[in-house]
């Protein structure tokens, strides 16, 4: 009999294709993967350790940086748990905004992915057209805060700052546009049939393994187990918007973009409800000068585009907490990634990284 | 304990002209107990572990209607498996794990486990403190999700985990000396592991 | 031997030869311009704008940059495969061009007959074929010597693709064969210029055929798995950098052509202008008046040039078949395929027998 050998071959951490720096090990048996183990923390920047020397007000910034692709989810998280940790009210204004903000970063968070994952299949196009919508997203967050990518704009008790003038009409007008460019997207891809084949019953994971693996967010939501946050505890004022939450049934690749492509048309349906109904009113609320939580711990989630950000505040009663710990949804879908992997073929790898939609900066911290 | 509101800044000596102004507006949850962020909450996952495992109880706490059990070590693994299984509890998802260094001996180091039910939507923390030397039973055979996490803190604090499958550093390199994460840990780390670029 | 003989038998070859091979060079050339702007478009972007107007000096500034860079073997790499594998990657694609008919009609110049095409062998079609095979070696030659193991596997999954999709390209091309009764390239022009249908119209699936195999065969969208850069980072030539690089890359274009114009000359006439009985010449806008031959060209390269656009328009939309479902199309649907139109066409000849000789 011919002697075989499994090929181990080294994938990252520079890669064209792994979102940021991962390495993942593989173990190939011609081209199947016979095993994977992924090697993390080449992002790590001690996020949590900063965090325990800085005071509350000036951790802020470092949540932007840990999912980078999303930060204004990271920024409501932070907030709402020093806010929940101090018992402090939100007016509902500032409550508004803030689910319009988090909603339009849901869409562009999900922009970057498509683009992305349709360009580690092959379909480069479709990844110029999501950063063409991206870049308006991105001007609208330019405009109420002044920052593209790392906003620091929620306050302890609301916002930095109003609303600036003309905002809600260009809001207003991106909405208008977007869904036909939506309509672009799926008829580019969703029946495709060369991305069918390369989506529909890759890295399935039934509902079961799932919840097991601690995943969340539309990874868990496309195995058939409907659960989001926004729904299940609602944060910030969700409970007065109308919105569905598409769950699939496959736990495939195929399910979790349909339904992540969903999640963009509810989000902007949730904005143009925000818009339609905004209150007037302050947007900070009742905030003592130094922010000095009483002791006591609290957890703080929020549905973020790839999962559930969790924010663990321990405080002593001083200004700077004595432990901040930010669950990652990247770091816990990652898991998942050999159970996917193993058993497929090595090209179905970058479709399942893809599928899970990883930013390294939120998985190392 | 309510905290009070910042003391007004003691005048600059010599400076004259208006009094300073009185402490800002106290926050609205203030003053007198009971402290509406320790009020307690019911908890289904809590009356069911008095049923059950009373004796694994060490402390409750509440603190902004969160639920907060401190469990015995010993105990940790039946109590754990028993709120993943009972049907009243049905504790399905470990959100999240992390450690917290005390410092204080014995016991430093504190584990907490998030735990959430997607059937019954409830959210409980359970807390367990082990003392340095000592190993923490692993959770991995009762959620998957537990892996990484147990790796996490033994890189980050030192604690180690019995019964891991593969206990080894995540975040830092397989050869980095020290655990940042405990309070003793200097914030810019020790000269000698710095990167020398030259 | 007399002087007219040395000229006929060597001088002109060579000189055909010469203007073939620099104005290919010049096509490939601009093809990755063309594919740059095509893609642009389809991506809502503009591709090159600043190096000459509307970024058409693009080529020269790319060919000039790759030839000026440090040539670079990796220390493990054996060294004459590594440098001889561009070599045996690009010959065949040029080679191929000996055959391929650029127009209809002789041009006289000094006395001298010279036919618009390098060669007119009799066995043309089989020339073409056997010639781009030869491609492959380079292929695997360069992914091995590089020592890695990035470009093993893309060497090794690309020569895999390209053997398995040479049979029904080869297939594919009997039925026109069957019809026409010759296997020389100018001889199917002729037959569909006598007989008023082009190719495509008595070989439709034997056109679809040749088509997604040539793809394959070209390593191109949604078949270029063995350079897909999300994967294997760059496949076979991962390790190549200069101008050995661009000779794998100018081998790919030129292979491209070679099939483009495989395609036009078998199944859209060559160089035939559209129409003749009804239209008569004046879509010919004037150019057979300057000389037929002129016209011919124009036609062939529009033909060419349109096919080329549809290469890139596929670059720019689908996404690239996973390694197993490529073989799968190949083997379970395409052979099966090209032999059922070898069999369909073979009968209808014989049902036919009248009309289409």
């Amino acid at each position: 009999m011919l002697r075989t050998e499994t090929l181990d071959i080294n994938m990252g951490p520079q890669h064209p294709a792994t979102h940021g720096v991962l390495r993942l090990v593989l173990s190939l048996d011609g081209e199947r993967v016979v095993d994977l183990k992924p090697d993390i923390g080449y992002l790590h920047r001690g996020v949590e350790k900063l965090a325990e020397h800085e005071d509350y007000v000036q951790i802020e910034p470092l949540t932007d940086r840990l999912d980078y692709v999303a930060a204004m989810s990271e920024n409501l998280g932070y907030v709402g748990a020093v806010e929940k940790l101090m018992g402090i009210e939100v007016p509902p204004r500032a409550q508004a905004v803030r689910v319009a903000l988090a909603e339009l970063q849901r869409v562009a968070s999900h922009l970057v992915w498509l683009g992305t994952h349709g360009l580690d299949i092959g379909a480069m196009t479709i990844f110029f057209w999501c950063f063409r919508e991206r870049e308006q997203i991105l001007d609208l967050f330019e405009g109420f805060c002044g920052a593209r990518l790392t906003y620091n704009s929620l306050r302890i008790g609301g916002l930095q700052q109003d609303l600036p003038p003309g905002w809600v009409r260009k809001c207003r007008k991106f909405l208008e546009i977007y869904p036909a460019r939506q309509d672009q997207y799926e008829e580019l891809l969703s029946s495709n049939r060369i991305w069918i084949k390369r989506t529909k019953g890759v890295g399935v994971l039934s509902a079961a393994e799932a919840i097991d693996l601690g995943l969340t967010g539309p990874a868990l939501r496309g195995s058939g187990v409907s659960f989001d946050l926004r729904k299940a505890t609602p944060y910030t004022g969700y409970e007065k918007y109308a919105f569905e939450v598409p769950v699939g049934q496959a736990g495939d690749t195929y399910d979790r973009y349909l339904i992540r492509l969903e999640e963009m048309r509810q989000s902007i349906s949730i904005v143009r409800q925000v818009l339609d109904s905004l209150p007037e009113g302050e947007v900070r609320g009742k905030v003592p000068k130094k922010i000095k939580p009483p002791k006591g711990e609290v957890f703080h989630m929020v549905e973020g585009p790839r999962g559930i950000q969790g924010f663990y505040l321990v405080s002593d009663g001083s200004e700077r907490p004595y432990r901040c710990h930010f669950r990652a949804p990247s770091f816990v879908n990652l898991q998942a990634l050999k159970k996917m992997c193993v058993g497929g073929m090595v090209a179905d790898v970058v479709a399942i990284i893809g599928t899970l939609d990883i930013v390294l900066g939120d998985c190392d911290r | 304990m309510a905290d009070t509101p910042d003391e007004k800044p003691s005048p600059p000596s010599g400076a004259g002209g208006t009094p300073p102004p009185g402490p800002p507006p106290a926050p609205p949850r203030k003053e007198a107990a009971p402290d509406p962020l320790k009020a307690e909450v019911p908890s289904v996952a809590l009356d069911r572990l008095r049923t059950a495992h009373a004796e694994a109880l060490a402390e409750v706490t509440y603190h902004s209607r969160q639920v907060s059990v401190r469990i015995a070590p010993a105990s940790l693994l039946s109590v754990l498996r028993f709120l993943r299984d009972d049907e009243a509890c049905r504790f399905d998802l470990l959100i999240d794990l992390c450690g917290v260094d005390w410092v204080a001996p014995p016991e430093r180091f504190e584990v907490n486990y998030h735990l959430y039910s997607i059937p019954r939507g409830h959210f409980l923390r359970l807390k367990a403190r082990f003392g340095e030397g000592e190993a923490a039973p692993s959770a991995t055979s009762i959620w998957s999700t537990a892996d990484w996490f147990e790796r996490e803190i033994f890189d980050l604090f030192g604690l180690t985990f019995a019964g891991h499958p593969d206990l080894r550093r995540i975040l830092l390199p397989e050869d980095w000396r020290g655990h940042p994460l405990r309070k003793e840990y200097p914030l810019a780390g020790y000269p000698d592991q710095h990167l020398r670029l030259r | 031997m007399t002087t007219q003989a040395w000229i006929e038998i060597l001088l002109i070859p060579l000189v055909k030869i010469a203007v073939v091979l620099g104005a290919v060079s010049l096509v490939v050339a601009y093809l990755t311009w063309l594919e740059r702007k095509v893609l642009g478009f389809i991506q809502a972007r503009l591709a090159p704008r600043r190096v000459g107007p509307s970024g058409l000096l693009q080529p020269i500034a790319d060919g000039l940059k790759l030839l000026l860079k440090e040539d670079i073997i990796p220390a493990q790499a054996d060294k004459l495969a590594f440098v001889l594998a561009p070599v045996v990657a690009i010959i065949p694609a040029f080679a191929a061009f000996a055959v391929i008919p650029f127009a209809g009609r002789s041009f006289q110049v000094l006395g001298f007959e010279i036919w618009p095409w390098i060669t007119d062998l009799n066995i043309g079609i089989l020339y073409v074929l056997s010639i781009s095979s030869l491609g492959i070696y380079g292929i695997i030659l360069g992914g091995w010597s590089s020592n890695s193991k990035y470009s093993l596997l893309g060497a090794l999954r690309s020569s895999a693709q390209m053997i398995s999709y040479e049979v029904p390209l080869g297939f594919s091309v009997i039925g026109i064969l069957m019809l026409t009764g010759t296997a020389s390239l100018p001889g199917i022009v002729d037959w569909q210029r006598a007989h008023g249908w082009w190719g495509f119209a008595v070989q439709p699936l034997g056109l679809f055929l040749f088509l997604v195999s040539a793809i394959a065969e070209t390593n191109r969208v949604p078949f270029d798995l063995p350079e897909a850069e999300s994967e294997l980072v760059a496949g076979f030539h991962t390790e190549y950098s200069g101008m050995k690089f661009s000779f794998f890359f100018i081998a790919e274009y030129a292979n491209m052509v070679v099939v483009s114009s495989m395609a036009v000359t078998m199944f859209f006439g060559g160089w035939l202008p559209p129409f003749p009985n009804w239209a008569g010449n004046w879509l010919n806008l004037g150019l057979d008046l300057v000389h037929p031959a002129i016209a011919g060209l124009f036609w062939f390269a529009l033909k060419v040039f349109l096919l080329l656009f549809l290469y890139i328009w596929l670059r720019g939309t689908f996404p690239r078949y996973r390694y197993d479902q490529l073989m799968d199309l190949g083997w379970k649907w395409l052979i099966p395929l090209a032999i059922a139109n070898v069999a369909i066409t073979g009968v209808a000849a014989m049902l036919l027998a009248g009309p289409v000789a």
